[in-house]
């Protein structure tokens, strides 16, 4: 097996490895950024901050509190969700009754103030962060040699991924969010605290991002502006997928990474803009995206 | 009897805005001889910028997070036409026009397939795209952008190279794109992209191409951006890729939001007070906190006052002076 597709077998597998854990990125965004929009009918565009958070709070909780990446893994999603849950219940309740754009403009306020007061802070320049000693190393597999750490992200992602799934698409809870996303009117008839479940939706998939955060902390430098752009190729993702599914989400997150992994290999000048192509040929052949329902 | 009311009623407010601009003209005509220039163009361009947004989101319902991508082409275009084939400024300008109204044709073509905030996304991850092409292809510069674009003269007559003579051509180009938009929204056409933002199902119901007139409406807007982007590129003579960032499309999103969605006049008075604010603050102790402020202004907008400053004056004028 000297070549494969006339590449060696390590830059292929090595790419592809590269756009599953990018995909896996994806994927935790797009599934919140669904979970949000499905009862909330808003776009979070402070996702991209809530994902730098989540990396800070861990970077933060490192260096001063000398709080373990295991413990960040889980604090900081907690943390994070709590910054949410007070945007929500002080600012995002007030604009339900207007027109759905004012979320968007409102959260794309609250990213330009977070970002911007972090990079006076610490400026643009990446922070270090590294591995805990267990996911050092890795192993060497024949074709490819898969970084420990790696390995883990894709891991720790689709449990999370398809634990929410699981979640929402099979548990009473998951019943409640899904009836508040046909009808919070009818759902709230039922006697069932709809504002709450609304407070905590957000927050839930505010937490997915932070925990993308502190995930993505010691392989991309902690950095101010690490969601920013990030997040825009979410946005793409998230049109592809069509957010009318949550598995969609999930697929769609993954898929995309897989293939700006391969752009990566076979046509790199391209890698950066393949995401943004795909939107358009979905868009020309099937407007609603790939899991949407039609309108 | 009452069309004839309503008729008379149309006709004053029309006055009294067909007025109003006369007095910005006049204060337009003698402000260089007060104010710096070079600040009063960079107003003017970012003003005629933020007009033809709002000609989008305040008349046909359309947040389009994707406008810088118009306001950069139109730069590089001018700035490259200048340069390579030795264009005079006006044809320069024009080239950039077009170029801008080709990619918001593009662009519409493609965003208006999906609604809301769907267009909203899809808007920003093509000028995204943009973006990065303009970063890799290497007729913009990259990093350093095009530098030097001469002002030239005008019809290969008159030399721009002065301030005055500069500011003149600027204020004729943004009163003439502010006569294209005023009058598109006093249009049948106009009225049909205001009955589409208040009730899509009934404008189609009514037999109307609905995406036809959102089509327009977004190659209007796109090409009027484009416009204040080349105008721009000849008052710095520089193209950039900051025009091209997705934080253009937002400053811009909050000039209008800030001055006034939908109103004709907000958008200027939004432009004023964001490039004035930024051009304050940026000399001063505060000048790392500016996308923090603008940040802040977002959500105060947001939060407090959605007609924005001529909105509130507006609604405050007619009830206590109606």
């Amino acid at each position: 097996m000297a070549e494969l597709l006339g590449f060696p077998p390590q830059v292929l597998f090595g790419q592809l490895l590269i756009g599953l854990i990018n995909g896996s990125f994806y994927a935790l965004l797009s599934l919140g950024l669904a979970i949000i929009f499905g009862l909330l009918n808003i776009i979070n565009f402070a996702h991209g901050a809530q994902y730098m958070l989540g990396a800070f709070v861990a970077w933060l909780g490192l260096k001063f509190l000398g709080v373990n990446y295991w413990v960040s893994l889980i604090l900081a999603p907690v943390v994070v969700a709590a910054i949410g849950i007070a945007i929500e219940k002080t600012m995002l309740r007030r604009l339900y009754k207007e027109d759905h754009l004012y979320g968007l403009l409102l959260t794309f306020g609250l990213a330009l103030i977070i970002e911007g007061s972090f990079i006076h802070f610490f400026g643009v320049s990446g922070q270090p962060f590294s591995a805990p000693e267990l996911l050092q190393g890795g192993n060497n597999l024949g074709f490819m040699f898969l970084p420990t750490y790696r390995a883990w992200i894709i891991v720790a992602s689709l449990i999370i991924c398809f634990g929410t799934w699981y979640m929402i698409e099979r548990t009473k809870l998951g019943a409640y969010l899904r009836a508040g996303t046909e009808n919070p009117q009818l759902l709230q008839a039922f006697g069932i605290n709809v504002p709450l479940l609304i407070t905590l939706t957000y927050g839930y998939g505010v937490a997915l991002a932070a925990f993308a955060g502190v995930l993505a902390a010691p392989i991309y430098s902690v950095s101010p502006v690490m969601g920013s752009n990030l997040l825009i190729v979410v946005f793409a993702v998230v049109v592809i997928g069509g957010m009318g599914s949550i598995f969609g989400a999930i697929v769609t997150g993954l898929l995309m990474g897989l293939i700006e992994g391969l752009t990566k290999v076979f046509y790199p000048e391209a890698s950066t803009t393949v995401i943004f192509l795909v939107m358009i040929i979905v868009l020309l052949i099937r407007p609603a995206g790939l899991f949407g329902k039609e309108a | 009897m009452t069309t004839q009311v309503l008729n008379s009623r149309v006709n004053k407010t029309m006055n009294k805005t067909k007025l109003s601009f006369l007095i910005l003209l006049l204060v337009g005509l003698v402000a260089p001889f007060a104010i710096y220039p070079v600040f009063l163009m960079k107003l003017l361009c970012f003003a005629l910028f933020a007009c033809a947004f709002n000609l989008m989101l305040g008349y046909g319902g359309l947040l389009s997070f994707g406008h810088a991508a118009f306001l950069a082409t139109g730069g590089y275009i001018t700035g490259h036409t200048i340069m390579q084939w030795g264009l005079t400024p006006e044809l320069g300008v024009l080239a950039g026009t077009l170029c801008s109204a080709g990619m918001g044709f593009i662009f519409g073509k493609l965003a208006i397939r999906r609604q809301g905030i769907y267009f909203a996304m899809i808007t920003l991850a093509l000028s995204q795209l943009v973006f990065f092409l303009y970063v890799q292809t290497p007729f913009t510069g990259g990093e350093n952008g095009l530098q030097g674009i001469p002002r030239g003269e005008l019809f290969g007559l008159f030399s721009l190279e002065g301030n005055l003579p500069m500011y003149y051509f600027v204020l004729a180009v943004f009163v003439i794109g502010f006569a294209v938009i005023y009058r598109t929204i006093h249009s049948p056409f106009g009225q049909i992209l205001k009955a589409i933002r208040e009730n899509e199902p009934r404008a189609v119901s009514l037999g109307y191409d609905v995406d036809k007139f959102k089509l327009v409406a977004f190659v209007i807007s796109a090409a009027l951006a484009g416009l204040a982007g080349s105008t721009k590129s000849l008052v710095f003579q520089l193209a950039s890729l900051t025009d091209a960032h997705w934080h253009m499309s937002g400053e811009v999103i909050l000039m209008t939001l800030l001055g006034g969605v939908g109103t004709i006049f907000g958008p200027i008075v939004g432009a004023a007070t964001v490039v004035t604010l930024q051009n304050y603050l940026s000399q001063g102790p505060l000048a790392s906190w500016v996308p923090v402020i603008l940040g802040l202004i977002f959500v105060i907008c947001v939060l407090l006052f959605r007609s924005g400053i001529v909105g509130e004056i507006q609604k405050f004028m007619k009830k206590n002076f109606n």
